[in-house]
């Protein structure tokens, strides 16, 4: 397993987010996680990137534990990837320094070959044309392909995505979600917050329903999504359905 | 087809050219009427021809204009030194506020504690101490009293930018930081990448504001001795009894203030735009 999470625990004063989750992600396998709002599926993506610290439990990234506390943080954070919901791009900086600081700075590389790296990438996804842009001059779409691709230039095993459409207008999310439909073709291994049960059926090996921070019911896609064992889950995508997102 | 503006839209720019006519009109009218009152409250008052011996007169003006300028070119110089070293000051203290964990803990707390008394104590009273007291202790290589009230400048300064750094840092979205931490960068090299360029920004208007006080505020270096601007026209007021001088050197330190206040005004105005465009 690349990723091994064991009854985690994340508790904010009161408020009890994830509560004994447990969940495995295989090499080359992308996970949705589903559910509610508040059911816990972001605060489990910034527990893996210990962006948050865990209250109870273990999570194993390739067999290490990296909630050790003894493990270096920057060293774990290294290998995985994590793309926000509001993109996140850092706005005094242009887009190629924005994509060529994480490795120039943390891995090291000489920027010549970082830069050229970054503008591979960025002609890939089309925005070759931008890289000199100030991010408040893009639209949601290119910003959050430009977050992506400053995940991706540093190699992670893992990538993790928060709702990654969901502050996007409907007409941009195609070219953010065919961006991740293509990365799946190539292997990555991913993790990702959805609302988009559509998207979530096209492109996960597997979806997992959260409920009170736990896995309620998991498997593929067309089981969770179209025939549900757990009433909650049922009760769950009769909302979504009824508000037009199935 | 090229555009024609219809009747109606012609209509509505005549009307506002005719408004615009009208407010410029008002305006130098207004402007007219304050000015002949001032003037003629002022040079109609009954002390008006003493006032204008002993402070306006001319000759005095220009007997001590070269003296006042030599010291005026004192308090450039120190000007822009202690802003420079006021400016790093400020921003290594503010950094320091910041660091987290009980290593640090002595850090925060002395940082903490010179922001809370430096921001109260007036500058004359440190200036005092610095230049009079340290001195008085008779240590070896104790430096001339220019530095040491240069020095107390720095200090009092020191504390203010500090604080205004530390607004900067701390209106920094925590996701910025998330998502430089996300990237592996380290807590240092968030700070130094992402944060503190953002923070220096977004404060620029601010800390140039300070600026423009501390230009004038060097002036007080003259209570600790050096000969700069004000000592040299209360020389020539002593030698005289004529305030002339005194005029003298405030016009010749709101002139040097203009550029650093013109720029302050630019930059505001630029970010204040360019956060409009953000949103």
């Amino acid at each position: 397993m690349l990723l091994e999470c064991r009854d985690v625990r994340k508790v904010f004063g009161d408020h009890v987010i994830l509560d004994g989750l447990t969940l495995d992600v295989a090499e080359h396998e992308v996970v949705a996680l589903i559910g509610a709002s508040g059911s816990g599926k972001s605060t489990l993506l910034r527990c893996v990137n210990l962006l948050a610290e865990i209250d109870d439990g273990t999570i194993h990234l390739d067999g290490e534990e990296i909630t050790d506390p003894r493990a270096d943080p920057d060293r774990v954070r290294q290998r995985i990837g994590l793309v926000f919901q509001s993109y996140n791009l850092f706005p005094h900086m242009t887009v190629l320094d924005n994509i060529t600081l994480a490795p120039v700075r943390v891995h090291k590389r000489p920027l010549p070959e970082a830069k050229d790296q970054a503008m591979q990438w960025l002609d890939r996804v089309g925005l070759a044309d931008k890289s000199g842009a100030y991010p408040d001059r893009l639209s949601g779409g290119q910003q959050q392909r430009v977050a992506i691709v400053r995940a991706l230039v540093n190699n992670p095993r893992l990538l993790l995505l928060d709702e990654v459409t969901s502050a996007l207008d409907p007409e941009l999310v195609g070219e953010v979600l065919s961006m991740i439909r293509e990365l799946k073709g190539e292997g990555m291994t991913m993790v990702l917050a959805t609302h988009e049960m559509g998207f979530a059926k096209q492109v996960a090996d597997r979806v997992a329903f959260l409920d009170s921070g736990r896995v309620l019911e998991q498997g593929p896609p067309e089981q969770v999504l179209g025939d549900p064992v757990e009433a909650r889950t049922r009760q769950f995508l009769t909302r979504i359905i009824d508000a037009g997102r199935l | 087809m090229t555009y024609q503006p219809s009747t109606r839209q012609q209509e509505r720019i005549a009307y506002r050219r005719g408004r615009a006519v009208r407010s410029v009109l008002l305006a130098a009218a207004s402007t007219a009427v304050v000015g002949v009152g001032l003037a003629v409250g002022i040079t109609g008052a009954p002390g008006w021809e003493r006032v204008k011996e002993s402070f306006f007169d001319l000759d005095t003006a220009q007997k001590y204009l070269p003296q006042i300028l030599e010291g005026l070119w004192l308090n450039l110089k120190l000007l822009v030194v202690c802003a420079t070293l006021a400016l790093a000051l400020g921003l290594l203290v503010a950094v320091l506020r910041t660091l987290r964990g009980p290593v640090f803990f002595p850090v925060r707390a002395l940082a903490t504690g010179y922001t809370y008394s430096f921001r109260g104590l007036p500058l004359i009273i440190v200036l005092y101490l610095f230049a009079f007291g340290i001195p008085g202790l008779r240590l070896k290589g104790t430096p001339d009293v220019l530095v040491l009230g240069a020095a107390a400048i720095i200090v009092t300064y020191g504390a203010y930018l500090a604080e205004v750094f530390r607004a900067g840092i701390e209106s920094v979205h925590p996701s910025q930081i998330a998502a430089a931490r996300s990237l592996g960068l380290s807590y240092r090299q968030a700070m130094r990448h992402v944060v503190l360029p953002q923070a220096v920004r977004r404060v620029a208007p601010p800390l140039l504001n300070d600026t423009v006080a501390l230009q004038k505020d060097v002036g007080l270096i003259s209570l600790a001795g050096p000969i700069d601007a004000i000592r040299a026209a209360q020389i020539g007021v002593a030698q005289d009894a004529d305030f002339t001088p005194y005029i003298v050197a405030g016009v010749l330190f709101v002139l040097l203030a203009l550029p650093l206040i013109a720029v302050t005004d630019w930059v505001t105005l630029r970010a204040a735009r360019r956060q409009n465009a953000g949103t």
